[in-house]
């Protein structure tokens, strides 16, 4: 075994054992975590397999950004969970029923599923040219090679976007809200003013 | 014993030993950045700061080290141990795994990867989890409050920091450091380097890792006056000490940054001087002095303030720059100031 092999078993087995403990544990925060170390032995295989840029950015993104997100829904939840796992026995048999047409379906599209013939080259071709960046490969695939799709994918994306954005945009009147320009431009020989009280009288 | 350095065994060795010298070389100015920094802020408060462990004082990190070392833990009431604990191991191991790919010369270097600024980003991004994991597991309101300032900060922050690496990248066509600084050399010294193509954007950088490293004028998460100290209230003794060294080598880290991206890294700012790792350690120098001095000088903005600055400035100022630096740098306008990947990639 080559110390690439030992590395792979090694990434692997860590991103199968934090895949069952996000299922496992008690405290959703640490399901989040666990999943955190799920993404970075994947992001480690990535590297592996050649694929450093891939590796990185799904570390930027996922881990980075995304899952911070979850771990701040998470912690700011005030569900009792306890109560939640209490009723784990009345939804049993619903989960196992769904978990075993899951499986079948997996092995159905497993036991079908037939490798293409110059799979083994097109896996070769990842990593053959070891000393050419393959930020650059992947930049000429995606933007000379496939550019009109991805920029499709880009704007359903954008899409995506604006619609969560008008779905949740409400236009509340009854706030106040804070305008920094008029805040900057305000005067102050026009804001206060200054008066003259003579004593015993007030204004 | 040549042999066995050419084994898998020595190689493992070697870069090991490697390794521990970019870490000692870290730690031992991490000692000296917080006497220095103590010692400027004292100077612009008209005070003396440490001067009595060693001569003038210079021991006096050490003594604080020990001090914190020697102190008891104490676990709050109903905090979560594990996470507890592994929040301040992540902050420091992650600060220190960034140094991996910064290099101080064209030779001294650990890792010369390709995506070194991409893993950069990646390991920065790692930080936070250090900051939100201590101020949740604490089980402290105050703690969690300045937690989920703290990681809402950095990731802002981290957004336009990226923009601005961008870029770079974009003059420089390659994510690696030393393309990076070797597109930067030139005849006419320091007018060569991306501070003068990049000039806004120096400005942006400088203040976004003021931001993204939880440094005064924004360090909100901690603001003693209303937090108390934010997510490391409940911190005692070697965490609280691993939390402060963490963060100390996240600003010296982004030092090198800077110096790396727009001034140059190890090259000479005078044509004829020789390059060197000395330049590098000296630019670094600078800009942890310029760290101090804003942290002496600018006094702590407001959240909403900062929350503004950071997605209604920075990010659409640091967008519209990669777009400009993108048209600059495709049709080589400025003579080829923008467009130097001919050199560098």
């Amino acid at each position: 075994m080559s110390v690439v092999d030992i590395a792979f078993y090694c990434f692997a087995g860590v991103t199968l054992i934090s895949g069952l403990f996000v299922v496992l544990s008690r405290n959703p925060v640490h399901s989040v975590l666990w999943l955190i170390t799920a993404f970075l032995s994947s992001a480690c295989l990535f590297i592996l397999l050649g694929a450093e840029l891939l590796a990185m950015l799904l570390v930027i993104v996922y881990v980075g950004a995304v899952a911070v997100l979850f771990l701040f829904v998470v912690m700011m939840l005030d569900v009792d969970f306890t109560e939640l796992k209490s009723e784990f026995v009345r939804y049993l048999p619903v989960a196992a029923l769904i978990g075993v047409v899951f499986l079948i379906q997996l092995g159905m599209v497993y036991a079908v599923w037939e490798p293409a013939q110059n799979a083994a080259n097109l896996r070769a071709a990842v990593i053959s040219d070891a000393e050419a960046h393959n930020t650059a490969h992947l930049g000429t695939l995606i933007y000379d090679d496939y550019l009109h799709l991805f920029q499709a994918a880009g704007l359903i994306l954008l899409v995506a976007m604006i619609g969560a954005i008008v779905l949740t945009l409400r236009h509340r009147t009854d706030v106040k809200r804070q305008d920094i320009l008029k805040q900057i431009y305000r005067d102050p020989a026009k804001a206060m003013e200054l008066k003259d009280v003579k004593p015993g009288q007030g204004l | 014993m040549a042999d066995f350095l050419n084994t898998a065994m020595g190689t493992a060795l070697i870069v090991a030993a490697q390794g521990l010298l970019v870490i000692a070389f870290v730690m031992i100015s991490l000692l000296f950045l917080v006497y220095g920094d103590r010692k400027i802020w004292a100077a612009v408060q008209m005070r003396r700061g440490p001067n009595v462990v060693g001569a003038f004082g210079l021991l006096q990190t050490v003594a604080d080290a020990l001090k914190y070392v020697v102190k008891e833990v104490v676990v709050p009431a109903g905090s979560d141990k594990s996470v507890f604990f592994l929040a301040p191991m992540i902050s420091f191991v992650m600060a220190l795994l960034a140094w991996a790919v910064v290099p101080f010369s064209d030779r001294l270097v650990l890792a010369d990867l390709n995506v070194a600024i991409l893993y950069v980003l990646a390991v920065s991004s790692l930080e936070v989890y250090g900051v939100i994991m201590g101020g949740w597991a604490s089980n402290s309101k105050y703690a969690f409050l300045g937690s989920l300032r703290s990681a809402a900060q950095m990731i802002s922050y981290e957004v336009s920091i990226g923009l601005i690496i961008i870029g770079v990248i974009l003059s420089t066509g390659s994510l690696n450091f030393g393309d990076i600084v070797a597109a930067q050399d030139g005849s006419f010294g320091l007018f060569n380097w991306y501070w003068l193509p990049h000039l806004p954007m120096v400005f942006l950088f400088f203040i976004s890792a003021l931001a993204e490293t939880n440094r005064p004028p924004f360090d909100l998460p901690e603001a003693e006056s209303e937090l108390v100290a934010g997510y490391q209230v409940e911190y005692s003794s070697t965490p609280f000490l691993l939390f402060m060294a963490g963060e100390y080598i996240a600003i010296f880290l982004m030092c090198a940054l800077m110096s790396l991206l727009f001034f140059g890294g190890w090259l000479s700012p005078i044509p004829g001087l020789p390059d060197g790792a000395l330049w590098m350690v000296a630019k670094m120098a600078g800009f942890f002095f310029l760290f101090a001095m804003v942290k002496a000088i600018v006094p702590r903005y407001r959240y909403d303030q900062l929350m503004r600055l950071g997605w209604k400035v920075f990010l659409p100022m640091s967008l519209a720059w990669v777009v400009l630096v993108a048209f600059f740098a495709k049709f080589e306008m400025f003579g080829g100031a923008y467009a130097r990947w001919a050199i560098g990639g």
